[in-house]
This record gives structure tokens, C-alpha cells and sequence, in this order.
């Protein structure tokens, strides 16, 4: 193993899946400063972090659900019109029923659902392609969100506008930034040392090799110092203003389902489904059981995008979330999930958003045309899977590693023979 | 016969792969207008070989030569061997289910008319190659509408579009039922009428006897002799010794078995094919086993082994229909994986890489993932426990990795198995179902998952085995079932097992059945 690979293992836990994690996080890291120096200090400014946040936290709440849409090996092309349909009714109840807000937000999480189970039972058991089925239900709930509101546009009360305009509000003493923010920043850095730290034990419980101390350091140092920053700048803006009420439930939903991915029995087999469908079955895996819940997940966080979206605007619009399943499939895909299903994680997703929103934003500042923008991230998305698919023909998966290939003579070993041999064929039934 | 020229002649050909010698020095001799038969067991280089001569090992990727019309030929491609006239029609038939029978007796060579495929001439001459081998269908239907023999039947007319003068058959009747078996062997004997050359590689030895004119036999990719059918009056149990010929020493570990009670029964297992309702893959199995005991089962490709284990494991293959399970004197009902885990059943694959591991996994998950809830303390998963129990089983199974958290990937084939065996032994079972333990795997590695399988029945397990090769179950099997045709023809001790009784019980319908 090269140095490289092992500093990049003990940095990021190094297993195949969150490899790619590695590159987009320099990726990231180097968008925002070239906007930042490009947009001379705007890309970094509290207004415009405050509007970025505000602006792609539905986005990012879509990506996570459809991480696990992709790793089981589906797609969901319904979100934004679920998203729409879901605001359309929410906005609809509210208007037509003075039903109290968040009474309405329940609903909408409740119309999520059945849809959800809708498009799950069609999925999960009849084995209709996810493809396929969020197709027709893309023109369906696009349609019902016309038929509901008469394709006109339904403003939504004020209380409701929280969630998805709101901000954190200004209480305690007058420190010249805003106190639950900053208190907000202060439970993220204790949150990221105790991790390291129960990190290092669990290794030392394992009995396995625990990374040198300066290694955690530097896994603890670096991203307080981003938390640090980010936490000036956003209770540092405009009086009023402060870190996002969806930015809040963003982090908040980050947290839980990275957990449930990883640390829970339904986050495994979501993984074994999509990494071998068949050899997950004969593990125990009900199979049918995962493609509904994964699915109908996806619907109910598309709901609460919806929600968030339709609170931010004030009103909910016929044209509402058109386009947004590409958005988030794309922040999956560039934050390193496999097309074939069976890898990618919640964070790189985030950061694959993270991406691709802050290429939207710092064009937009730099006043480049919509046309544009999409041109550019159209060819990102192309080069990100592109260079995936590359390194995986070449047997790696660093971004480094690659450009140190010139300088090594291994070649991936060739597939054993024995096995290329056999004079059983390949069906997985013979005997 | 013998006096016939020679067609073709392959003379010390040698194919290796790294690490394996797939062929060493093998001589083929077959003169024009006979039936040649190829037998072996598997594994002894038969499609190797067959491959080598229709260039899909191209000239270049072995050493030796095939003399073929009396000159060397130097095969680049399929397309190169098909125009010398050379077919290879293989097991699994090449055939596009969604086209008609025209339609794929011409693929790849439709007639054509300035550019245009002249429909005209193409439905003349699939009428006439129809009628040829006796297939008597609207040259419309698709293939997917008719049987398996017919399919067979339209690769064999596809052949003689191409004006084959050397017909290969690679198994050509073991999906078949007896009665297109028979016609295609009738129908191989009228093509020698008129002069074609056959070869057929086939497990069933009757068919063999009955059918073929001289026979070569291979073993352990070298030539063991090449037999007169006539001449030397060869029968089946003559063709066993040449295939199994070979002395087994010792490796296995020594092992004195400790056999207690019956505690594992089935009673009349039935199962229907997933697909073709009207086909049983298994008639009214039963065997049992005891605790301690390790069982073997024996049985040609297709015998319905395989179709047998997965379907009590939790049914699945195929579709259920009658039999009982009885486990420590109760009879109980599995009737999904995790109820078959739950009752204290595993069942490992005979294809590790496409239906028994995760290959995106790394070893840890491998290892706990067909019991998870063992790691699981107040619905959260444990890794410290996790990688302790992984951790365990690279150290007793002595998997070859510098850690568990390496993906499953890295490993070799024989490593593989082991975490396989890990994930398996990790669900506590009572009864292990080992299918095909050893395929793929080198001698070393073999001999380390015998001893493991022995030390599992040493802790009162019951575990059956399944696989192809004879002295592998003869070495390391307290009893044996052979199946076949989805029936279990005999149970066999040890004492009393030798190949070639093994082979004739599972090549035959002698004793249980012939309805």
C-alpha cells in the first residue's frame, strides 16, 4: 500500500466506498476558494452562505433520500413533482380548512407516505422498475399538483413560512452575532471531538490498529476550523438573519440517517440489496421489505422538500420542483454512489450537493448566464462519473493514486483462471 | 470405420492458464463420418479443449496443432473455425428468444439481396433445413414459444446453414427429456449416413455406448486412450474406468467420525421448475443425516442437487410442492431464508462470486451478515463485536488477509470460501448445506476447507455436501446420496463407495425410477 493510500485511509476510514469522498472534498474545498477569490470574498460572505443554505437545503434533503433510492439500485424520478403535489395539498389544506401549520406539515408527511407506499407496493412487489414507475408518477403527481390547485398558485399563512424562511431567533446577550447560532456551532465542534474520540476507542476495544495521534488531530483541527468559520459567518450577517431553519433540518435528518445507514441492520441490508440482490436473499434479507421502505422514504423526504420549498416561497406554484430529482441524483452520483447500486454514503451526497450548488452560486455571482451554468454542470456531473468509471477499470479508486500511475509498474492482478474455467457454465442453477 | 480418412487431428495440445495447466499434451484423433465421443469428468479439460479447437482460444494462446482436412488450420476467431466448417453448439444454446425460428437460423448469416435480406429465400431454406432435422413448426414461432429439444433442434439447423462439415455437441441432451434425447441421437446417426462428423461430449455414458463410434477419454487435461466403440466392445462401466482411473492419496485430513442420532430428515421432497411448470427438479426426495455426519451428494450437472438444497433452504428455487422437514423429531416449516437461519439451517453456494457474497463488502460485513441481530445490542450495531467475531474466524479458519476490514474482493479464491464458511458458522447452524465447497479453489486450500468441515461435524453438526467431483466426496463423506434426474437413486456408506458404482447410480434410473 502506497503512503498515500495510507494516509488517505487513516484520514477518511479509507474502505472503497467513501474513496471517492476523498476527491470530492478537495473538489469542494477548491470551488469555494476559486469562487471566493473570483467573486473577490462575495462566495464566503454571511449574506450569501445564509442564501446558499436557505437556498439548496430541499435539494440536499431530496440527495439523501435518494442516496439510498440509488445504493438498493433504483432511481426516483418523482421527487419534484411529489414535492409539488405535496405543497399544492399542504397550501390547499391550510387555505381551505385554516388548519394550524403544523397540523398541515403533518398531512403533508402523511400525503408523503401514501405516496410513497404507492409507488413501493409497485416497485417491491409487483417488480415493476423504479424507472418506470416514478416515470408515470412523475407525469402523475405533476398533473394532480395542476388538477389540486387548478394550475394556479396558493400562498401559504406565516407560521408555516418557517420552515423553509425562517431563522434562528436573536435571544440572550448582545454578543454582536446571533447566540443560538453560535451555541448551535459550539455543540457541532463538541459533537466532532467526542466522535473522534469514541472513534479511537472502539478501535482500541477492537483490538485493531488505532491511528497515530497527530492523524486524529488532524481529523479533529480541520473540520473545526471550518465549523468555527462557518459559524461567524452565519451568526455574523445581517441583524435578523442567522443560520437557516432548513438548514437546521437538513443537518438534523444528515445526522440520523448517516446513523441509520451505517450503525442499523435496515442501513446494511439496504447496502446488500444493492450490492448483490440475490446473495442478500439467501442471507435473510427481506428483499421485498427493503425496496418498499427505501422508496417509500424517498417519497416522504420528497414531501418535506416540498414543504420547505413552498415555505420559502409563500406560495405554492404549479412550476414548483421541476427539475429537482436530476439536481439530487446528481449530488449522489457526484459524491461517489455507484450506478449499479451498492455504494455511496450520506456525506458524500451532501458534499456532491454541496458541489453542485456552490458551481450554481458563484456563477450565478460571477453573472453568468442560467444557460451557462447548466452547460458547466452538465459537463461536471459527465466528468465526475466519467473519471469514477476510469479509475475503477484501472483498479483504484484515488484521485491521487491516479496521477501517481505513471510512476508504478503494478497491474491489477488478472481474474483467477480456475474460476474462468469452469466447465459448469455460468448459471447460477446448475448442479 | 477405421479405415476412414482423417478429418481432423489435434496433435500435443497444450493450453495453460497462470497457475493451471488446463490441457497438457492432448491428442485427438477423428476421422470423417464418424461419431466421436469425449468423456470426462468435470474439470478434465472436454470445453477446454473444444474451445481451443473452434478458436476461441485463438491460434497463438496454445501450444501444438490441429491438422484439419489433411492441413494445419489456425483459428483466430469463431467466425474463422465456422468457416472452415467447424459448429459448436453449446449447452447453453444461443439462441434470441424474441426472434422466430427463421429469424435465428439465419443470425449472423441471413441471405441477403443488395443489402436487403431476401425473406423469400431465407424461409425457403428454413423449411428445408427443418424438415432436415425433423422439427416440425411454423418457421414464424419465436423461439421463445417452443421447447428446449426444439431449441436444440433450430441451433442444429442453424449449423447446417453455415454448411458444416464438423458438428460439436457440448451436452446436447442434458436438459432434454428421453424422448428428444432419443430423436437427436436418431437424428445424429442419420447425419453420419450422410457423411457429417460428429463429436459429442456427453455425461450420460448409455448415450454414449449406444450411440458414438470411437470415444476419447480425458482426465486431469491429458488423453487417457482413444477407444474403438465396436472394436474394443466398449460398455459403460469400461468408459468409468478410464474416467476415474486415477489413485486417491491422501488428501484429506485424517478424521475418525463421532456419528450420533438422526436429528435432519426430508420425506418426500417435490419441487417444480421455476419456469417450465410441467418439469419436477426434484420427485419425492428423502435422506437424513445424522449429527457428526457428513453427507455427500452425487449427481451430474442438472441432476437437481442444487434445485434440491435451495429449495429447503427456505425455498429458494422453484416452486414447492409437497414434502415435510423434520428437525430434532418435529416436523417444521421453512418457508423463507430467515425462517431456514432462524431453525438453525445454512446453506452456502456452489457460485461464491454471483449469489453468495456481497463483493462490494469487505470481510467484517461478509462475516455477520446472515445474522446481524448477533451484533446487534438496543437496534444498533456493535463493531466492536462485530469485528471481534470477524476477527475470530480469520484466525481460526486462517483466512489470508492482514485485516477484516479488507474487502472481500482482495482476496483469493480459496480465502473467499472461508469467509463464506465464516458468514455461515457465524448463524449458529445445526445443519450445513456446502454446495460445491472446493470449486475454484487450489489443493492447499482444499485441504484446509475439508478439515474445517470435519472439525464442524466433530462438534455434533450435521453437514451434507454437493459436489462434482467423486473423490472428493468419497474422501471426505460418512455416506452418499446419488441423484439423478431430480431422483435419489442410492444411498451409499463409505465403506461400500467407490467411482465407479457412484457414477452408474448417478448416470442410471436402474433402481428408483423409470415411469
Amino acid at each position: 500500500m502506497s503512503r498515500v493510500k495510507e494516509l488517505q485511509k487513516s484520514l477518511f476510514g479509507g474502505t472503497t466506498s467513501n474513496a471517492r469522498q476523498f476527491g470530492m472534498i478537495f473538489t469542494l474545498v477548491a470551488i469555494v476558494l476559486l469562487f471566493e477569490i473570483l467573486t473577490n470574498g462575495l462566495t464566503l460572505n454571511p449574506g450569501n452562505l445564509i442564501s446558499l443554505v436557505s437556498q439548496y437545503s430541499y435539494i440536499l434533503i431530496l440527495a439523501i433520500g435518494m442516496l439510498m433510492v440509488i445504493v438498493a439500485g433504483h432511481i426516483d424520478l418523482s421527487v419534484g413533482s411529489i414535492a409539488a403535489f405535496v405543497g399544492i395539498v399542504v397550501a390547499k389544506v391550510m387555505q381551505d380548512y385554516s388548519l394550524p401549520w403544523f397540523v398541515a406539515i403533518l398531512v403533508g408527511l402523511a400525503v408523503g407516505a401514501l405516496i410513497g407506499a404507492w409507488q413501493g407496493f409497485w416497485v417491491a412487489y409487483v417488480g415493476v422498475p423504479a424507472f418506470i414507475v416514478t416515470l408515470a408518477g412523475m407525469m402523475l403527481f405533476r398533473g394532480g399538483n395542476q388538477f389540486i390547485g387548478n394550475a394556479n398558485t396558493i400562498p401559504v399563512p406565516e407560521g408555516f413560512r418557517v420552515i423553509g424562511a425562517g431563522f434562528l431567533p436573536e435571544i440572550g446577550p448582545d454578543t454582536g452575532y446571533n447566540n443560538p447560532t453560535l451555541l448551535l456551532g459550539l455543540v457541532a465542534c463538541v459533537a466532532i471531538v467526542i466522535r473522534e474520540w469514541r472513534g479511537r476507542r472502539t478501535r482500541r476495544e477492537m483490538g485493531a490498529d488505532v491511528a497515530p495521534m497527530w492523524i486524529s488531530v488532524i481529523r479533529v483541527a480541520v473540520p473545526l476550523v471550518v465549523v468555527v468559520f462557518a459559524t461567524l459567518q452565519f451568526a455574523g450577517g445581517r441583524v435578523g438573519t442567522s443560520f437557516p431553519v432548513s438548514g437546521i433540518i437538513l443537518a438534523v435528518l444528515v445526522v440520523i440517517y448517516s446513523f441509520i445507514t451505517r450503525n442499523t441492520a435496515g442501513g446494511r441490508h439496504i447496502y446488500a440489496v444493492g450490492g448483490n440482490a440475490r446473495a442478500a436473499e439467501l442471507s435473510g434479507v427481506k428483499l421485498k421489505r427493503v425496496n418498499f421502505m427505501v422508496m417509500m422514504n424517498m417519497s416522504i423526504l420528497a414531501a418535506l422538500a416540498g414543504m420547505i420549498f413552498v415555505a420559502r416561497s409563500a406560495a405554492s406554484g404549479p412550476q414548483d420542483g421541476i427539475g429537482w430529482e436530476l439536481d439530487a441524483i446528481a449530488a449522489v452520483f457526484i459524491g461517489g454512489a455507484a450506478v449499479s447500486g451498492g455504494l455511496g454514503t450520506i456525506s458524500g451526497s451532501i458534499v456532491g450537493g454541496l458541489v453542485m450548488a456552490v458551481l450554481n452560486n458563484g456563477l450565478q455571482l460571477l453573472g453568468v448566464g442560467s444557460d451557462r451554468v447548466q452547460i458547466i454542470k452538465g459537463l461536471v456531473l459527465l466528468l465526475a462519473v466519467a473519471f469514477d468509471v476510469y479509475n475503477k477499470k484501472q483498479g483504484r479508486f484515488s484521485v491521487i493514486e491516479s496521477l501517481m500511475r505513471p510512476f508504478r509498474r503494478d497491474t491489477p492482478a488478472p481474474a483467477s483462471p480456475a474460476e474462468a474455467e469452469q466447465e459448469r457454465g455460468k448459471s447460477p442453477v446448475a448442479g | 470405420m477405421s479405415d476412414a480418412p482423417v478429418l481432423l487431428e489435434m496433435r500435443s495440445i497444450t493450453k495453460e492458464f497462470p497457475g493451471v495447466k488446463a490441457l497438457s499434451d492432448v491428442n485427438l484423433v477423428v476421422r470423417a463420418g464418424e461419431i466421436h465421443a469425449i468423456a470426462g469428468e468435470n474439470g478434465a479439460g472436454k470445453s477446454t479443449l473444444m474451445k481451443v479447437l473452434s478458436g476461441v482460444y485463438p491460434y497463438g494462446s496454445y501450444s501444438g496443432q490441429i491438422l484439419y482436412q489433411g492441413s494445419e488450420s489456425r483459428f483466430s476467431d469463431i467466425r474463422a473455425s465456422e468457416n472452415a466448417g467447424i459448429v459448436i453448439i453449446h449447452q447453453e444454446l444461443a439462441l434470441v428468444p424474441g426472434l422466430s425460428i427463421t429469424e435465428n437460423i439465419f443470425l449472423g448469416n441471413e441471405p441477403r439481396r443488395g443489402g436487403v435480406i431476401d425473406w423469400k429465400t431465407a424461409n425457403r431454406r428454413a423449411a428445408e433445413l427443418m424438415a432436415m432435422v425433423g422439427l416440425e413448426e411454423d418457421p414464424d414461432t419465436l423461439i421463445g414459444d417452443i421447447g428446449v429439444g426444439k431449441q436444440q433442434l433450430v441451433e442444429i439447423a442453424k449449423a447446417f446453414a453455415k454448411n458444416v462439415k464438423l458438428l460439436i455437441l457440448d451436452e446436447p441432451t442434458a436438459a432434454l427429456n428421453e424422448d428428444d434425447s432419443q430423436h437427436l441421437l436418431g437424428l445424429m446417426r442419420e447425419f453420419r449416413q450422410r457423411g457429417i462428423t460428429s463429436i459429442i461430449i456427453s455425461h450420460k455414458l448409455n448415450e454414449i455406448a449406444e450411440t458414438a463410434d470411437s470415444i476419447t477419454i480425458l482426465r486431469d487435461g491429458q488423453t487417457i486412450e482413444t477407444l474403438d466403440i465396436k472394436a474394443d466392445g466398449v460398455d459403460e462401466d469400461r468408459i468409468v474406468r478410464g474416467m476415474v482411473g486415477r489413485e486417491l492419496h491422501s488428501r484429506f485430513p485424517d478424521h475418525t467420525p463421532n456419528i450420533g442420532e438422526v436429528f435432519f430428515e426430508v420425506r418426500d421432497w417435490t419441487v417444480r421448475h421455476p419456469i417450465a411448470a410441467e418439469r419436477l427438479v426434484s420427485k419425492n426426495a428423502s435422506f437424513t443425516v445424522r449429527r457428526g455426519e457428513i453427507v455427500g451428494f452425487a449427481g451430474l450437472m442438472g441432476a437437481g442437487r442444487t434445485e434440491l438444497a435451495m429449495s429447503i433452504f427456505g425455498r429458494s428455487y422453484g416452486t414447492y410442492v409437497s414434502g415435510q422437514i423434520i428437525k430434532d423429531g418435529q416436523e417444521i416449516v421453512i418457508k423463507s431464508v430467515s425462517d431456514a437461519i432462524a431453525h438453525g439451517l445454512a446453506y452456502v453456494s456452489e457460485d461464491r462470486k454471483s449469489i453468495g457474497l456481497n463483493l462490494l463488502d469487505d470481510i467484517k460485513t461478509s462475516v455477520v451478515s446472515a445474522k446481524l441481530s448477533k451484533v446487534i445490542s438496543h437496534g444498533v450495531i456493535d463493531q466492536v463485536r462485530e469485528h471481534r467475531a470477524a476477527e475470530d474466524y480469520r484466525k481460526s479458519l486462517r483466512v489470508k488477509a492482514p485485516s477484516v476490514d479488507d474487502p472481500v474482493t482482495t482476496l483469493s479464491g480459496g480465502n473467499q470460501q472461508k469467509v463464506v464458511l465464516a458468514k455461515w458458522m457465524f448463524t449458529d447452524p445445526d445443519l450445513l448445506i456446502l454446495d460445491e465447497p472446493t470449486r475454484g479453489i487450489d489443493v492447499g486450500a482444499k485441504y484446509e476447507i475439508y478439515g474445517i468441515i470435519q472439525r464442524l461435524a466433530d462438534q455434533g453438526k450435521g453437514v451434507v455436501v454437493i459436489s462434482s467431483e467423486l473423490p472428493e466426496l468419497i474422501g471426505l463423506c460418512d455416506r452418499i446420496y446419488t441423484v439423478f434426474e431430480g431422483t435419489i437413486t442410492g444411498d451409499i456408506a463409505r465403506a461400500d463407495a467407490d467411482p465407479e458404482l457412484l457414477l452408474k447410480q448417478m448416470t442410471s434410473v436402474k433402481k428408483a425410477q423409470r415411469s
